[in-house]
């Protein structure tokens, strides 16, 4: 009965076979079958670092050196690879609190617990050489090599702009960002994120299981290069910035000179300013948010975003219109009777009546008032509606009431008025020439930005045309110009029109009537235009526009100081300073440089 | 003198070139698990496969005399042998160096001996030599009783160096028993058992209860046979009912966090793959990224960087897996049960009874280890640290596999004088 026991030794081996099988199988399944362990695995060993290029440079027109790049590190955490770490050293070596490293987790984690982010960011190089000793310690973490902008000279901030950590919009926007790249935000940097942002590169490194790297995955087979971005050339001129902040300080406006060879902005200011440099690095934020709450709107680019109505200096636009238009002559007179005048008095003591240069160079009131009704009850159109839409499109023909566009980011456009928001205002048929008198003399509803209204002076040093206002005139080679800026933009007025409003224009100056003929320069030619904006919120704005030599211009400038009184008071001697700067690079007349510098007229409320 | 001249024609040289190449796949292996850039010559004795040669090395010297020995020697002094080892189990605990929790290791100049690794063959050695003598019959309680002894013995004594995964090996030889006339419905008990323990911890004990009464129902409904022995099914149900009960006890009383944490883990009660589920889950990642045809030698990325813990001891697998993928995988898998296969051929060759015995014994725990140790590597068993026949690094364990099977060509190359 009892089987013979040496055939258990079938029993046997087919535990064997059995297990060997069941083996086989498993192995089958997670080695061929099952593919996702081979992420897995990928994902435990591989660390994609980004490395990131140096941004462009930029420099001013004659090379100088405005922003470079300045090594910083930021420290990174993967959330996933943060595993039992002593947290009370960790926060010791960063010098944080417990609560602060928690809310730095918390946010790192909902951004995403497998892709790196920015735990604490731009630490300096001392901090760095610490801190990176020690990070052996606490897997997860680890230090990226990143850059801060540096500003040698610490002008223009506002024109630079300035970089910052990208938010979820521009990340969403744009596949190339990720969270706690840098962005431009303002200015060039914002203009020409692309150029000078360069090219990311990848570099997949394996790391072990306590993030030690440990040499290029596949002798970086899967790397990428990263690209420095490209160098920008500014027609910015460093000197005569710097210059025109100084004058400018402790007064609010805004400068624009411009070559009117080129339409490059030549400096471009605002003021208050602030140095560029307090937005980089950590203390950005802190900085941004005083910046912020200044009362006085530092951060605000009055050059492009401050609007205001052009006065007196828009008396010439008028001129260039009425010309155009033939309502104008040289010889047209007009009398004026002081302040007894109406509709609009004078403020100026001169002869009466007067020709178009004597109403330029004195800034007669009535004279344009009478320019600006000749204009609008023009009998070749059929209507005041026709006749304003001829106007306003000579008018807009200069630049006024839109925006540039061309590298200049935040532009405002400014207003020019419509005949439908007149007739909006008035009702249709009922407004003409007096209800809209206000324009004769460029107040009203009509606003430009001190950017354009620098254009304008481009235009009328240029007899008729301009070049569109521009910061950047070449892109990594400063012979490698951008072109559409080279482009020519005609306007509707005649350049025989401007002989006589240049030559008004230089008796403002030279003239002995001349509302600047304080601020003469000798030996140069400048034409020059005074404005005092009636302000209904308080003191006048001082405005000057002027441009130099009269003949073969090399600048044209638009000068505001807010709250300042008459345009012959500040205005017109800091575009006289400038011109001289720029011209003859020396100051001949120390006296009034002394009191422009010494000038404080910012009242803080 | 005539036999003599014959030994080595009577060798297993098959056995002996499975072992030499196991041998060699397991150093390559080391070699690559703890390969860098820094330690290149493979003779860097600082070095776990520099250490390897070393202990290949003096393998091949044990081996010599093993073959030069008197075949004689080992059944005759197989109970020496065995008390002597015996004796070092009781020292290791005395004198015994602690490493990583278990108190068994003996630390000789720079060299440490893990005295459990010799326990096995000489376990075998007293096992065979008590079975094969006259008069011995498995169906008797005092050969079970004495049998179970032998094996027990030192295996408690390496439960006390909490050493349990060298401990359990010793339950393989269960196999050997039962090649040698234990009634198979105890095994077949022992398989229920482990099967109900491990149900008994996955499913709730009144549905797993509820289900066993429904199998007992329909037993006795379907079975006419055996409606008699209604007494038995019923007997058999209330006390798998009872055992169900006492598991959930047992498991939660008895056995210490860390093995209970292994358990829950295995049978996907926990999901920690950071903490005990960290080894398995890692070890998972590394034998299952390696593909079909593996990474290539030395290309490995799991196990090289660390993400594998005891990489080339006893996750030595996972090296193989990563490297080699499937097909190495399943050469090696082949390799093994081929072994086992030709080591039980072996011994139902033997004329001895204790060469037989013997020949089961090392097939027998050469198998436990294969399969618990690959095992754990994917995914099949909880961890429990014992080493890959041949292939893991450690000169304990090498030497005492190769003595182990040594031992058992040498009775085989003299089978045809033994009797």
């Amino acid at each position: 009965m009892k089987r013979n026991l040496s055939d258990r030794k079938y029993v046997i081996n087919a535990i064997f076979i059995i297990v060997g099988v069941i083996f086989l199988i498993r192995l089958l399944y997670i080695q061929v079958l099952d593919e996702s362990y081979i992420l897995s695995a990928e994902s435990n060993v591989l660390r994609k670092n980004t490395i990131y290029p140096n941004r462009g440079l930029i420099y001013d027109r004659n090379e100088e050196l405005l922003v470079y790049d300045e090594a910083a590190y930021d420290l990174m955490v993967i959330p996933r690879q943060v595993k039992q770490i002593d947290t009370v050293e960790f926060c010791m070596l960063l010098d944080i609190t417990d609560s602060a490293f928690k809310a730095k987790m918390h946010k790192a984690k909902k951004y995403s617990i497998y892709k790196p982010t920015v735990f604490q960011a731009q630490i300096s190089k001392e901090e760095y050489g610490y801190i990176q000793e020690k990070l052996y310690k606490f897997p997860g973490f680890y230090v990226q090599l990143r850059s801060l902008r540096k500003y040698p000279i610490s002008i223009a901030a506002h024109t630079l702009g300035y970089i910052g950590e990208v938010n979820k919009k521009e990340i969403e926007k744009s596949r190339y960002y990720r969270q706690g790249d840098y962005i431009g935000k303002s200015g060039i940097e914002k203009f020409y994120e692309k150029e000078l942002r360069g090219k990311k590169g990848t570099e997949i490194v394996m790391v072990d299981v306590h993030n030690r790297e440990q040499g290029s995955y596949r002798n970086g087979r899967y790397d990428t290069l990263s690209e420095p971005g490209q160098n920008l050339y500014l027609s910015l001129d460093a000197d005569l910035q710097a210059y025109g902040e100084r004058l400018m300080q402790n007064k609010i406006g805004s400068i624009v000179a411009i070559d009117p060879k080129t339409g490059g902005i030549l400096a471009f200011i605002t003021s208050p300013v602030y140095d560029p440099n307090l937005l980089v690095g950590r203390v950005r934020g802190k900085n941004f948010n005083n910046l912020m709450n200044d009362s006085l709107k530092p951060l605000m680019n009055r050059a492009i975003m401050g609007t205001y109505p052009p006065g007196s200096t828009f008396k010439i636009v008028n001129a260039m219109v009425g010309l155009q238009e033939g309502v104008l002559r040289e010889g047209t007179y007009y009398s004026c009777y002081g302040p007894a005048t109406t509709p609009i008095r004078c403020t100026h003591d001169h002869v009466s009546p007067l020709a178009l240069k004597e109403g330029i160079e004195q800034s007669c009131n009535p004279y344009f008032w009478n320019v600006f009704k000749s204009i609008i009850n023009n009998p070749k159109y059929h209507s005041i509606k026709e006749s304003f839409n001829s106007w306003r499109k000579h008018v807009t023909s200069i630049g006024f009431g839109s925006k540039f566009n061309t590298d200049i980011p935040f532009e405002l456009n400014g207003n020019i008025p419509t005949s439908e928001s007149y007739d909006k205002i008035y009702r249709e048929g009922h407004w003409n020439a007096l209800t809209i008198r206000s324009l004769a003399i460029g107040q009203g509803e009509i606003l430009i930005t001190p950017l354009q209204l620098a254009n304008l002076v481009v235009i009328i040093a240029n007899k008729g045309f301009y070049y569109p206002p521009h910061l950047v005139t070449a892109i990594g080679t400063k012979g490698n110009r951008i072109k559409e800026f080279n482009e020519k933009t005609e306007t509707t007025i005649d350049p025989k029109h401007f002989k006589v409003i240049q030559e008004a224009m230089l008796n403002v100056f030279e003239g002995d009537h001349g509302t600047a003929r304080w601020a003469k320069l000798e030996g140069v030619h400048i034409c020059g235009k005074t404005g005092t904006v009636q302000n209904p919120h308080g003191k006048d704005h001082s405005m000057f526009i002027a441009f130099a030599p009269k003949d073969d211009s090399e600048i044209a400038i638009s000068v505001i100081v807010e709250n300042s009184g008459y345009g012959s008071t500040w205005a017109a001697p800091i575009a006289s300073l400038l011109i001289e700067k720029y011209l003859n690079d020396t100051i001949s007349r120390p006296y009034i440089e002394k009191r422009i510098l010494e000038g404080n007229l910012i009242s803080r409320n | 003198m005539r036999i003599r001249a014959n030994i080595y024609k009577n060798i297993d040289w098959i056995t002996i070139l499975f072992y030499f190449l196991l041998v060699l796949i397991g150093w390559i292996n080391i070699y690559a698990a703890v390969y860098n850039e820094e330690h290149r010559s493979i003779f860097d004795l600082t070095q776990n496969y520099g250490k390897q040669l070393i202990w290949i090395s003096t393998s091949v010297i044990l081996i010599l005399i093993i073959m030069m020995v008197d075949a004689n020697f080992f059944s005759t002094f197989s109970y020496i042998i065995y008390f002597l080892v015996i004796l070092m189990l009781v020292a290791v605990l005395l004198v015994g160096k602690e490493i990583a929790g278990s108190r068994s290791w003996f630390q000789i100049w720079s060299f440490s001996l893990q005295p459990s690794e010799f326990a096995k063959f000489a376990t075998c050695l007293a096992l065979a030599k008590y079975l094969s003598t006259i008069n011995v019959d498995m169906s008797k309680f005092k050969t079970k009783f004495v049998s179970t002894f032998i094996i027990i013995f030192p295996a408690l004594l390496i439960l006390l160096q909490h050493d349990t995964g060298s401990a359990l090996v010793f339950f393989s030889l269960i196999l050997v028993l039962f090649r040698e006339g234990l009634s198979g419905s105890l095994l077949m008990i022992g398989v229920v058992v482990a099967i109900l323990f491990i149900l008994a911890l996955l499913i709730n004990k009144f549905i797993l209860i509820g289900v066993l009464a429904i199998i007992a129902v329909m037993i006795y409904l379907l079975n006419r046979d055996i409606r008699k022995k209604l007494i038995w099914i019923i007997g058999v149900f209330i006390m798998a009912s009872a055992y169900i009960c006492s598991v959930n006890y047992a498991f939660e009383n008895v056995l210490e966090p860390h093995q209970k944490k292994r358990i829950n883990v295995l049978i996907g009660k926990e999901k920690d793959i950071r903490g005990a589920g960290y080894n398995i889950h890692q070890s998972k990642i590394a034998i299952g990224s390696g593909g079909f045809t593996g990474k290539g030698f030395l290309k490995g990325t799991q196990t090289k960087f660390d993400f594998v813990p005891e990489q080339s001891t006893d996750f030595i697998f996972c090296t193989i897996g990563e490297e080699w993928g499937y097909v190495g995988s399943f050469t090696l898998i082949i390799l093994f049960v081929g072994l086992l296969i030709r080591l039980i051929f072996l011994a139902e060759r033997q004329r001895s009874k204790f060469s037989r015995i013997y020949g089961y014994c090392v097939a027998s725990i050469l198998f436990f280890h294969f399969a618990v140790n690959i095992g754990m590597t994917i995914g099949l068993f909880p961890i429990i640290g014992i080493p890959l026949p041949f292939i893991s690094y450690g000169g304990s364990s090498l030497w005492g596999f190769t003595i182990l099977l040594f031992i058992f060509i040498k009775l085989d190359s003299i089978r045809l004088e033994l009797l």
